[in-house]
């Protein structure tokens, strides 16, 4: 049952929503709670929503069904905690903003910039020795682009990690409304 | 009604943000954060608070008054005003209280937390703090007690304005003592402890992301009634949490209702009087070879507020192979954890057993009850055989010293009945849950999960305390330590001195640490590597010259006012132990020399298979019946099928 570490090779990629209060150290106590158990967070962001008193936190790790059981309870537990939902990759709208700096001179420029539009990204600072693209989507279409770049060299590279949300009228958020998280 | 589109659903909500300093709340008496604070405990209705006073907590202490309606104990570690917070909450099921300062006295309470979280005591520990102009700055005595306590708390508040104070402390006793309960930590700056604010109560809490489920939903309550029904081998395995809910009447009538042996752990000794049939004893590493037998042999396993701890369960893989698992837990996280549950049920135990019980009557109007008298039969079988037992010879001291075992079951019997027990943490602990006459709930407090000594006598003085508080002092309470658990938390003398805590303390004086020579005995080569304490090498007969004994525990008695007694022979013992529950105006310490080379029976080695549980050295009883186990099996399922 209890499988340590948690994250083991070959293991299936989870995407967890968790909607936290807005306030300081909640991040934290998540964050370590994954830790504890030796999860391998693939990728994190957070940042409030519509609901200022709210922050969302996304979280992809790649980890057997039994302990992400076990973490999401786990996660369940702490108070500041509000709603976690795994979310079914069919149902949901995934994306990621990645900042990419290619290495491209005069001489291939026209090259990358053909790529850039094939995939319609963007490319928002340009130099003699350099092109920086800024392309957002789902994992498969920036790794894609990824692939075509690494060709050229890329300098440097940012990834801003997945913010997904479900397909549909439906907020997350709903499922707390009523519960007013002010004055404190 | 059609349900609001997001849209809608949030336009109430105001767009700028609301997190603002100024003073929300004018109406109210005007006081400081510290006279909130105290004003606070009182409205919560604190009796009793432990602790030890400091630079960043000073404004709170100053608000401490004679005519303060809580009684504060002063400790002299602040890891014993923990220790003594869970023995009075343990004791009395109220929550215990503790207020220290920062840095220092903050990270000393931290063992005591933990403890609390993993035996789940309800525990509120109020740490002072640096103000907040200085937090981050590593200022005199700080320390990120929220950040340090993160894994080992239910819950923690770093407490930065005033008017805040009422609220927070409302809703850290709110979660301390609900759910499954456990220790809240508030870190009170000297900012809010100092600041003016407007104090009102009651307070509103806004806790949205806590809301425990006390009551069973949908159908597992007819699926487990049903199990009941399908099941010849039923063993009730019961827990901490049992304890904690307050649920040994419902235990005793589930056992009736559907005939089906206890088994319990650690924490849940006393649940069912041990004069009860029905209890087979303490199961797992230490526990009885009924109890372990009975739940590795089940077809059907009720854990109720137990947690398949490794100290129960042995190799996990072994554990119970052939049982159903119905598992009765306050708190979902723990289903599933260790061992799937077939049939999971989330609640308060005495709630859910309130409406089990019934539903199980119901089943069994329609179904029958199966017929355990083959279940019976053979687990009385190995109750008669297999016995907690020290009269066999390698158990007779061999240096005249007393037999600590013996010294356990003098001391059961000759105590008043009402008497609460209290253990440190190692061979003397696991004789004291073997050979104490348990007949009442909340009447054992001992450190599980952690395991920690030193926790023996800051917690006796905690149930002491609470004994004169609820009980008006009827319970009497029996601490049984090992001198060096008590060495641990010795400099307590001074506070159950002081405090009026007549707590009576048995030292079974072995000279080593015990429990850990056991294993360096079983498991190490005999290597008796940094375990000779040298504090209980005379005997009678030695010359005082000719040995040292550090400490000498009768004269350390003496010099923190206590009473101290020696016993080398046992009618020295009987004495002392006559003596001692004739005293009750201060405490009494004996100091009892018993024999090194004793150890603990029935045992599992970490680790291993339950079946393997060695009743003497040599004597595997389960590896033996499992042989046999098939054509029990075959028995049972023939009586079943007339």
């Amino acid at each position: 049952m209890a499988n340590y570490p948690a994250s083991q090779p070959g293991s299936q990629r989870h995407t967890l929503s968790v909607l936290v209060e807005n306030r300081p150290g909640v991040l934290a106590r998540v964050a370590g709670l994954f830790a504890r158990r030796a999860f391998n967070i693939n990728s994190l962001s957070v940042s409030p929503t519509e609901r200022p008193d709210i922050s969302r936190i996304t979280v992809t790790a790649d980890v057997d069904t039994v302990p992400l059981e076990q973490i999401i309870k786990q996660l369940n537990k702490l108070l500041h905690v509000l709603k976690i939902v795994e979310l079914d990759a069919a149902t949901t709208v995934d994306r990621e903003l990645v900042l990419i700096k290619v290495a491209a001179d005069e001489s291939n420029r026209s090259d990358v910039l053909e790529i850039v539009r094939l995939f319609r990204v963007n490319v928002v600072d340009v130099h003699p020795e350099s092109l920086t693209i800024e392309a957002t989507g789902a994992e498969g279409k920036i790794d894609a682009l990824l692939g075509l770049l690494e060709h050229y060299g890329v300098i440097e590279l940012v990834r801003s990690g997945s913010v997904a949300v479900t397909r549909g009228p439906r907020a997350l958020s709903e499922k707390v409304l009523g519960s007013e998280i002010t004055g404190r | 009604m059609a349900l609001p589109t997001p849209l809608q659903a949030f336009s109430s909500v105001p767009k700028t943000s609301v997190g603002n300093d100024k003073q929300t709340i004018v109406n109210g008496e005007k006081m400081t954060g510290a006279q909130a604070l105290v004003r606070s405990l009182e409205e919560l209705g604190v009796k009793d608070v432990f602790g030890l006073p400091g630079g960043a907590i000073l404004p709170v202490y100053d608000e401490i008054k004679d005519s303060t309606k809580f009684r504060f104990v002063l400790v002299r570690h602040e890891q014993a005003a923990g220790h003594a917070a869970e023995g009075y909450a343990i004791s009395t099921g109220r929550v215990g209280v503790c207020l220290v300062t920062s840095g220092p006295g903050a990270t000393n309470v931290v063992t005591a937390i933990a403890d609390a979280n993993m035996d789940s005591v309800p525990m509120v520990v109020i740490t002072g703090q640096v103000g907040v102009g200085a937090i981050g700055t590593d200022a005199f005595q700080e320390a990120d007690i929220v950040g340090i306590t993160y894994p080992v708390v239910k819950h923690s508040y770093l407490v930065t304005r005033a008017q805040d104070i009422p609220r927070v402390l409302t809703e850290a006793f709110h979660i301390a003592a609900t759910g499954r309960p456990g220790p809240v930590v508030v870190d009170l700056t000297k900012t809010a402890q100092t600041g003016d604010m407007y104090f009102s109560w009651p307070q509103r809490m806004i806790l949205p992301g806590y809301n425990p489920t006390t009551k069973a939903h949908g159908r597992v309550l007819a699926d487990a009634a049903k199990m009941f029904s399908q099941s010849y081998r039923p063993v009730l395995y019961v827990g901490g949490g049992a304890v904690r809910s307050g649920a040994q009447r419902q235990i005793a009538e589930l056992a009736r209702v559907t005939g089906a042996p206890v088994v319990t752990t650690l924490q849940a000794r006393g649940i069912l009087p041990d004069s009860d049939s029905a209890n087979l004893g303490m199961l797992g590493m230490h526990g009885t070879v009924a109890a372990t037998g009975a739940a590795q042999r089940s077809d059907l396993l009720v854990a109720i507020g137990a947690r398949f701890d490794d100290r129960v369960t042995g190799d996990l893989t072994s554990f119970a192979p052939t049982a159903r698992v119905i598992h009765i837990d306050i708190d979902p996280a723990e289903i599933g954890k260790n061992r799937v549950a077939d049939v999971p049920i989330v609640g308060d135990v005495a709630c859910v057993l309130d409406d089990l019980i019934p539903e199980t009557t119901r089943t069994q109007a329609i179904h029958g009850k199966p017929d355990l008298t083959h279940w019976w039969a053979s687990l009385n079988k190995l109750r008669e055989d297999y016995p907690i037992d020290y009269d066999q010879p390698e158990d007779q001291p061999t240096d005249g010293s007393l037999s600590p075992q013996w010294v356990v079951k003098q001391l059961s019997g000759m105590a008043d009945p009402e008497t609460i027990w209290v253990a440190g943490v190692g061979q003397h602990q696991m004789w004291a849950s073997q050979l104490v006459d348990f007949e009442r709930p909340r009447s054992w407090i001992s450190s599980g999960g952690l395991g920690t000594m030193g926790y023996g006598l800051p917690a006796a003085i905690g149930a002491s305390l609470g004994s004169q508080r609820d009980f008006e002092g009827r319970k009497p309470v029996w601490l049984i330590d090992g001198d060096g658990s008590f060495q641990m938390s010795s400099e307590e003398l001074a506070t159950a001195f002081l405090d009026g805590a007549p707590v009576k303390i048995a030292i079974l004086n072995n000279s080593v640490y015990g429990m850990v020579r056991q294993w360096q005995t079983l498991f190490y080569n005999k290597h008796y590597s940094a375990t000779m304490l040298r504090d209980g090498e005379a005997t009678k007969d030695t010359a005082p010259e000719d040995f040292v004994d550090v400490p000498d525990f009768v004269k350390l008695a003496e010099a923190y006012g206590c009473v101290g007694l020696r016993a080398f022979t046992e009618e020295q013992a009987i004495d002392a132990i006559k003596r001692a529950n004739e005293i009750n105006d201060r405490p009494v310490l004996i100091d009892f020399r018993v024999w090194k080379d004793a150890m603990v029976w029935p045992m599992v080695a970490a680790g291993a298979p339950n079946d393997e549980v060695t009743y003497r050295p040599g004597t595997k009883p389960l590896r033996r019946a499992a042989a046999q186990g098939a054509d029990d099996a075959a028995q049972v399922s023939g009586a079943a099928s007339v």
